[in-house]
């Protein structure tokens, strides 16, 4: 049976093919994005909240070999996905309303950023861990083109350092998937993921605590990788920085929470024990996050290199909701994926916008750009507060359950100290971000920035070009990107019961969760 | 919809309408925000004479108790007890009245929308403050409150001076936060509860207090008692909690060693240092401390930190103040040190004389500011006391109000001032004997220094051209003068009268009121005596003079802790992350990741040196690698 889900893979494909044949590339893909985020909003509004589980489920076979599980096109989304699948449709849009008109190999480009989003999406709907991690893989490749021809700065190397660290981990991934699945009793090998969870939950220590403690750490290296888990997280910051501003939206924003959704979907339940073992090792590597990115954050010299690593360091809050593995934490976590993935949307378009406009990301030449761009200071004092935590925005929700999680929950070392960083983090965020808005917006402005005409200098009889000098995002198609991905978060900030009641349901379906009281 | 709600709401949609519509349209933000602050006035009087229903709650999060995890129910509701409903009478009151000054004080400047559009997210915060029914609500709109002081303290961002203070005053809460959050954890991992609804922390309270619980101060018992643990939680962590949550207030409400925000803070327009800076948003602190005074009662050593800090500040800020030259700053300081009073009266556990001072304070310190606004839109942007002089006949109205707010502040009887001061003082006498002391002393340096700013500001010559040719402000400007000029006055009679004894029943968590303890006559003679001389030493130290006397560098450079905190914190984190960054960029990045790469990129390069691509060698090594596999599998075991 056919599935809404279907369609917002087929939307996607559908566009791209057009754009192959010839129509208009960026009408084309902000069509099909508008189409997919409306789709993704009546299944968030249609999906049954109060009981949770799968729904919108597409189940046919597509591979059956004998001694190889059957791999079977799954579709399906639940409370813990479906936010997810919402994120990527409006980040999707986003980032392609924000892609200049006028971009060199425009269909090229379109494309990419479509196969994007398609292999994102249908990472998050797929229930067979084969078409799970191939959509991943799926995306990759258009990161690295979109980075490697697009990018600025030293595209090349970056673009080469994020294929090969990313392959690296999607390799380590795969070797610990596999290894998961060979673990099980032959017959009850399957890539089926409800099957799993089911068969895991009634056969809880099918798989020996020794194999999973073996099990784990590669599946958790792999992931790390991927997500940028200290001290993972090298590849992130000057491939963020090189890459295009729509491609660091995509994989900051949406990508990158694959992994995330990969450890809450399969790492942690289905290898719990090797989970509870290893961790120690998680909570002291997200602290890392926390306070060595957190650290390194404040030091950056350029915007979107910072922007990579707050985006790293933000990391620790979803980690550290996660390893809670309580109703409060994944909840917390999953609310913070969508929330972290609008901040850092707006915060990597807005870098992009603004190192555009002023042909300048050192914080040492910006400043005062207030004066004559007053929107973009506003859009990015919105992201600076969104990512800060301020209440009101997305974020604070998310960072707030997770704080109340960790602190209650059963953690080893000192519990609540990892909570302490976690807030501090807070704290360190409001140092970097705060100090971008001064340093660009606030303070005298470079004369530069002033529009001037035309002029014949006296002496040399040379003319200058006309300037406009700073511009701001003044029309409708060029703020509009921006006010939308404000508003969702707006919107969750002040009502995170909206999202919520969709998500805590099926979180807590998940195996092990601590039963009610 | 409940009617109530439309306190929050109002403010909030004359927000979203100026940030949408009205930035540069400024009579129709005006309309906005002071229409919103008027109706917010009239409902608050609607709720104080209890004709408005108490509306209804809705659930914000809310998770049911797993596993070892105690439930977590936020409902986001409004509180109308005699604290909350006293509180928002002076909230949307003195607000109001700085909302129509600000219509003078602004009117030249072209981003007036843009500051109308901050005071009504900052009154929707602070309004959100007071009627909060748990902490996290609580939170929600204390960090509101932070952000709109952020927002109109770098309001003119284009000085760089203001765009740092604004950073500074952002960071330094947040900082405090950070203990704010950890308590109100704390406060929830114990109690299974956000709520600070009255009934509830009396619960709260008789759960956890414990039979004797003693004083370190008091010298009856050391510190072992501290892990005592009979029944309730054990003191060690309620102390940790109360510690908590007073830090919240140190960075709301300036207490050392948070203080260095509030006068950097003063770069704001003034409306913006009265109404934020001085009446309502610091003395937020205060107020949450009031909210929970419950808890706070369950940690003696809590109680004694609170007071002692409290009185470190008011002292510590008040000398600092007898040494500066900036009118605002002198003010922010004289808040400052006030502030430390209110959190001293908290801490020897009188929270309805703190509530009573945060009163009588509201009334008189945005007076003070508001004149001193009116001064220097007088004489031009000029800030200086030095550069101004014999402006009580030039321009009168302003002297006599400002005037009034002085003896208000340093407590002339009959006055407001006097009363709670008094209030306070017998409070802190009953604790302990230090706390009096140092307390009266404040009160002298505070007859000092405004004296000082006074007889330098408007009495003796003019000193420079402007100060010659000042003109009085419209009277758009003046009426709120007079206003809170008439309240300053009369506050303090509400000790008569029925105010204070209704603060009152808020903490009667066993049934029974705290006694309003009274200074034995000696004692409360003192704090007059001190006052008069202050103002007498002031008066003759500083008539007629065109340069300061005193020079007590100590004092003027603010004891140092600004430079302190900028080598040591700001420099010393400076230096360590760039050292980190470092060590990412060439050890972690450069050595291992890439040194991995390089490995691998030389392997390959020395295996490249086997393909020589003749079909001799490749012959020979595959003869020599079948040679050495059948030397092992038959002869190697």
């Amino acid at each position: 049976m056919p599935s809404p889900l279907l369609v917002l893979l087929l939307v996607p494909l559908a566009a791209i093919i057009a754009i192959i044949a010839g129509a208009p590339a960026k009408r084309t893909a902000g069509i099909a994005a508008l189409l997919n985020l409306v789709l993704s909003l009546g299944l968030l509004y249609n999906y049954p909240a109060a009981q949770g589980g799968y729904c919108y489920i597409m189940d046919c076979p597509w591979v059956t070999l004998s001694g190889v599980p059957p791999i079977r096109f799954h579709l399906g989304v639940d409370g813990i996905s479906l936010p997810l699948v919402f994120l990527t449709a409006i980040v999707t849009f986003a980032a392609i309303a924000i892609s200049p008109n006028n971009i060199r190999r425009s269909a090229e480009y379109y494309c990419y950023l479509l196969l994007m989003s398609l292999g994102a999406m249908g990472a998050f709907v797929s229930l067979d861990i084969f078409f799970f991690f191939i959509f991943h893989e799926f995306a990759l490749i258009p990161t690295f083109l979109l980075i490697g021809i697009w990018g600025t700065q030293n595209r090349q190397f970056a673009s080469f350092q994020v294929t090969i660290y990313l392959m690296a981990g999607s390799l380590i991934l795969l070797a610990g998937l596999i290894a998961l699945i060979m673990a099980l009793p032959a017959p009850n090998r399957t890539f089926d993921i409800t099957a799993l969870q089911s068969y895991i939950g009634r056969h809880p220590n099918v798989i020996s605590h020794q194999a999973q403690d073996v099990i784990f750490p590669i599946v958790l290296v792999g992931f790390g990788i991927l997500v940028g888990l200290f001290p993972f997280h090298s590849w992130a910051p000057p491939g963020y920085a090189s890459a295009p501003p729509a491609a660091a939206m995509l994989h900051a924003g949406v990508l990158k929470k694959f992994a995330l959704y990969g450890l809450i979907r399969i790492g942690i339940p289905m290898l719990h024990d090797g989970f509870t073992d290893w961790l120690p090792v998680i909570l002291t590597l997200l602290a890392g996050n926390f306070l060595y990115a957190g650290f390194i954050t404040i030091a950056q010299k350029e915007l979107p290199t910072m922007i990579g690593f707050s985006s790293i360091m933000h990391m620790g809050y979803l980690f550290l909701g996660i390893a809670c593995w309580n109703t409060i934490g994944i909840s917390g976590a999953v609310l913070l994926m969508v929330a972290h993935g609008l901040s850092a949307a707006l915060l990597f378009g807005l870098s992009g916008e603004i190192t555009h406009r002023a042909g300048e990301n050192r914080f040492t030449e910006l400043g005062g750009l207030a004066q004559r761009a007053p929107l973009l200071a506003v859009f990015f004092s919105f992201a600076s507060m969104a990512s800060m935590g301020v209440p009101g925005l997305a974020n604070f929700a998310g960072e707030l359950m997770i704080f109340f999680a960790s602190f209650a929950a059963v953690l080893p070392f000192l519990g609540p100290l990892f909570t302490a960083f976690a807030v501090y983090g807070t704290v360190i965020t409001a140092i970097f971000q705060l100090r971008a808005i001064k340093t660009i917006f606030y303070g005298p402005m470079p004369a530069r920035y002033e529009p001037r005409p035309a002029a014949v200098l006296a002496n040399t009889r040379e003319t200058v070009p006309a300037s406009a000098g700073m511009t701001d995002t003044a029309t409708l198609p060029e703020y509009t990107p921006y006010v939308l991905l404000i508003l969702a978060s707006l919107a969750i900030g002040f009502m995170p019961f909206l999202l919520l009641h969709i998500i805590q349901p099926s979180v807590s379906l998940l195996p092990f969760i601590p039963p009610l009281r | 919809m409940d009617i109530a709600w439309l306190l929050l709401l109002l403010p909030l949609v004359a927000t979203v309408a100026i940030l949408l519509r009205f930035h540069r349209d400024p009579l129709n933000a005006i309309i906005a925000s002071v229409g919103s602050a008027s109706l917010c006035f009239i409902i608050t009087l609607l709720v104080v004479f209890d004709w408005v229903p108490q509306p209804a709650t809705w659930n914000w999060i809310s998770f049911p108790a797993s596993g070892s995890i105690p439930g977590l129910t936020i409902e986001v509701g409004m509180i109308f007890d005699p604290l909350a409903k006293g509180m928002l009478l002076i909230v949307t009151g003195v607000g109001l009245l700085i909302h129509i000054y600000s219509i003078g004080y602004m009117k030249a400047d072209p981003s007036c929308g843009r500051f109308f559009g901050g005071l009504s997210i900052f009154m929707f915060s602070m309004t959100g403050i007071v009627i909060s029914t748990n902490l996290i609500e609580m939170f929600f709109f204390w960090e509101g409150v932070g952000l709109s002081s952020y927002l109109l303290i770098g309001f003119w961002y284009t000085r760089d001076s203001a765009a740092i203070a604004a950073n500074k005053a952002f960071v330094c809460n947040r900082l405090a936060d950070f203990g704010f959050m950890l308590g109100i954890l704390l406060f929830w991992k114990m109690m299974g509860t956000v709520s600070v609804l009255p009934e509830k922390l009396a619960q709260c309270y008789h759960q956890n207090a414990l039979p004797a619980m003693h004083s370190i101060l008091g010298n009856q018992a050391g510190l072992h008692t501290l892990f005592a643990h009979e029944g309730g939680h054990s003191p060690v962590f309620l102390t940790l909690m109360v510690l908590g949550l007073f830090a919240g207030c140190m960075g709301k409400s300036a207490m050392f060693p948070f203080h260095v925000w509030l006068p950097d803070a003063m770069e704001g327009p003034t409306p913006v240092s009265a109404l934020i800076h001085a009446a309502t948003m610091v003395a937020a602190g205060v107020y949450m401390l009031c909210r929970v005074y419950p808890l706070l009662a369950l940690s003696n050593l809590g109680l004694e930190f609170i007071a002692f800090i409290g009185c470190l500040t008011a002292v510590g800020a008040a000398l600092i103040a007898v040494q500066q030259n900036d009118i605002k700053r002198i003010l922010a300081y004289s808040t400052l040190s006030q502030l430390g009073y209110m959190v001293m009266a908290v801490g020897c556990g009188g929270p309805a004389a703190a509530m009573f001072h945060l009163t009588t304070h509201a009334f008189y310190k945005a007076l003070l500011f508001l004149a001193a606004g009116s001064v220097i839109h007088a004489l031009h942007e000029e800030q200086d006391i030095w550069k101004m002089g014999g402006l009580f006949k030039k321009i009168p109205l302003t002297a006599w109000t400002f005037g009034i707010g002085l003896l208000a502040l340093i407590g002339c009887p009959l006055l407001s001032g006097f009363y709670s001061k008094d209030l306070i003082l017998a409070f802190a006498f009953h604790t302990h004997p230090l706390f009096y002391w140092v307390g009266s002393f404040t009160a002298f340096l505070t007859a000092f220094y405004m004296t000082r700013l006074y007889v330098i500001a408007f009495f003796g010559p003019a000193r420079t051209p402007a100060a010659e040719h000042p003109h009085e402000s419209p009277s758009v400007m003046t009426v709120p003068l007079v206003i809170l000029a008439t309240f300053s006055v009369i506050a303090g009679w509400s000790i008569w009268g029925y105010g204070i004894k209704d603060y009152y029943h808020t903490w009667a968590v066993n049934g029974q009121d705290i006694p309003l303890p009274e200074l034995p006559g000696f004692y409360g003679f003192v704090p007059l005596v001190l006052v008069v001389s202050g103002v007498l030493a002031a008066y003759y130290l500083y008539c007629d003079r065109s340069t300061d006397p005193l020079d007590i560098r100590i004092l003027a450079q603010k004891f140092y802790i600004d430079d302190f905190y900028d080598r040591s914190l700001v420099g010393g984190q400076q230096h360590a992350v760039n050292l980190l960054s470092w060590l990412d960029n060439w050890v972690l990045d450069g050595f291992i990741i890439r040194g991995a790469a390089y490995v691998t990129v030389g392997i390959g390069e020395i295996l490249r040196l086997f393909q020589t691509g003749n079909l001799q060698t490749y012959a020979f090594l595959f003869s020599l690698g079948g040679a050495v596999v059948i030397y092992f599998a038959l002869f190697a075991h």
